[in-house]
């Protein structure tokens, strides 16, 4: 028998707002945080629009020289660490036992094109020494292990937009194994560039609504045509039960399990019955001895493409059965846009504040829900969750097929 | 340049990558042990004596760098 783990902190970064409190009270106000990028190269791309995080990284505490040395994302990851930290109450611990899973989709793409600038405007001798530490994918982790003095292990799941799910699913994993009492767990993305833009414009990936960069993403609509960039960062603290209840921690939430399989079908489609999903939430569901019937809350995928929220519809109703049109099914990248490899950490975040607070965010810029989906989807209205027992579940897919699925549950 | 003038400019530079007061920064302060400064900013310190100052420090004259008095005196010697 695995060690039970717990929530016992959030952090948050996001185009909402600088913290997870307010970020939570933004979402459950159906408010969106995508506007016209302030970028001068903006409008020389096909897509003008992005979630950009609400509060910048030097205006959330981060000091000029330590932020000079970090990318964008290390910043966001960073900010949101240290508010997590210290929303489990700064617990004095044990660092070989403390560990950290932080994950990002495409790691510190910006730092390595803006040293390629300098490279070919100054010449090799004026690339930075920090280039290679801001670029590499497990920087965000590293450098949240070297806040905190992490000694227990320091990790980095990369899987596109399954990234932040997949961090938490391991974060958890390493108490369960027993190999830390405390992990800090998230994920981070700060990857809004001209390239990147452009690249996954150039895959038909994005929304090109341009006039209206608020309703751009509407998942389960009508009229979706694309997912939204964005940019920020979100973890948890997780806890063994032990280890919290020793030290009279709040519990926000109890971590129930994880799914994580692959599709093996295609680079960038996702299967079109989802089966890769349905594995997914079953083997979940299976890891948190939950059924079906138990859960209460999705808190989907859906990132507003024409196929992949169709897919990920297909697949609830499957792997949850019957039960799924009793499900409240929510897309909160309605309003955050997607942080790609840190959505499935501030989904997570969000999913353990809905266990806390009893409640569904809203789906907003519905107006038209795509008919014979067969799920409850929270449309533009937050919506109460049931009394007694519950359950959440948090999807989370990437290109190349990765399928995360993570659950928690009340006390 | 005198050697007022050379620890002005680097009291600049390393003030702005390693986040020191300027104050702080002497010709006896020792950059790693008094001001906490890291291999690889040391790297950049180099890099912006070279842009700001023109006077490069290669690799292995680096290592002979101890206190803010050796850059101090390299300057003179080299510019």
């Amino acid at each position: 028998m695995s060690r039970k783990v717990v929530v016992t902190g959030v952090g948050a970064t996001t185009p909402l707002a600088g913290n997870a409190k307010e970020t939570w009270e933004a979402i459950l106000a159906g408010k969106s945080g995508i506007r016209t990028m302030p970028y001068e190269w903006a409008e020389t791309v096909a897509v003008h629009f992005a979630g950009t995080v609400a509060v910048e990284p030097l205006d959330a505490g981060l000091a000029p020289a330590k932020a000079r040395r970090l990318d964008r994302g290390e910043q966001l990851a960073l900010v949101c660490s240290r508010e997590a930290w210290d929303d489990a109450g700064a617990p004095e611990i044990d660092k070989t036992r403390l560990g950290v899973v932080f994950a990002t989709g495409i790691g510190g793409i910006t730092s390595a094109l803006a040293q390629y600038d300098i490279l070919l405007k100054d010449g090799p001798k004026r690339v930075s020494p920090m280039t290679v530490p801001m670029l590499m994918p497990n920087g965000p982790a590293a450098w949240v292990g070297l806040e905190f003095g992490a000694q227990a292990g320091v990790h980095t799941p990369v899987s596109a937009c399954a990234s932040g799910a997949e961090a938490v699913a391991w974060g958890a994993r390493m108490i369960q194994d027993g190999r830390a009492d405390v992990v800090i767990a998230g994920g981070t993305e700060a990857a809004l560039h001209a390239l990147t833009i452009s690249a996954f414009a150039s895959m038909r990936a994005l929304s090109t609504r341009n006039d209206d960069p608020a309703t751009a993403s509407r998942p389960y609509d009508t009229s979706r045509d694309g997912f939204v960039m964005a940019e920020g960062a979100a973890c948890l603290i997780l806890e063994s039960e032990e280890h919290a209840k020793a030290r009279g921690a709040q519990v926000y939430a109890v971590w129930g399990g994880a799914g994580m399989t692959s599709d093996g079908h295609d680079i960038a489609q996702p299967h079109p019955e989802g089966a890769g999903a349905i594995r997914a939430i079953a083997a979940a569901l299976a890891d948190s001895n939950l059924a079906q019937s138990d859960i209460t809350h999705v808190n989907a995928h859906a990132t507003s493409t024409p196929l992949g929220d169709k897919a990920e519809a297909l697949a609830l109703r499957t792997a949850l059965g019957s039960h799924a049109e009793n499900v409240l099914v929510s897309a909160t990248k309605s309003m955050t846009g997607h942080l790609l490899g840190g959505a499935g950490a501030i989904e997570s975040v969000f999913s353990v504040l809905a266990i806390r607070d009893r409640v569904a965010p809203p789906t907003i810029n519905l107006q038209d829900q795509e008919p014979g989906l067969g799920i409850d989807v929270v449309a533009n209205v937050k919506r109460d969750l049931p009394a007694g027992d519950v359950a959440v579940l948090n999807n989370s897919f990437g290109f190349g097929g990765h399928d995360v699925a993570v659950i928690f549950k009340s006390e | 340049m005198t050697d007022q003038e050379i620890l002005d400019a680097l009291r600049s530079i390393v003030s702005e990558i390693a986040g020191i007061d300027e104050a702080a920064i002497d010709a006896d302060k020792s950059f790693v042990d008094d001001l906490d400064i890291d291999s690889l900013s040391m790297v950049e310190i180099a890099m912006e004596m070279d842009s700001k100052l023109g006077v490069g420090i290669p690799d292995e004259e680096l290592k002979n760098i101890k206190t803010v008095g050796d850059a101090i005196a390299y300057v003179k010697a080299n510019s």
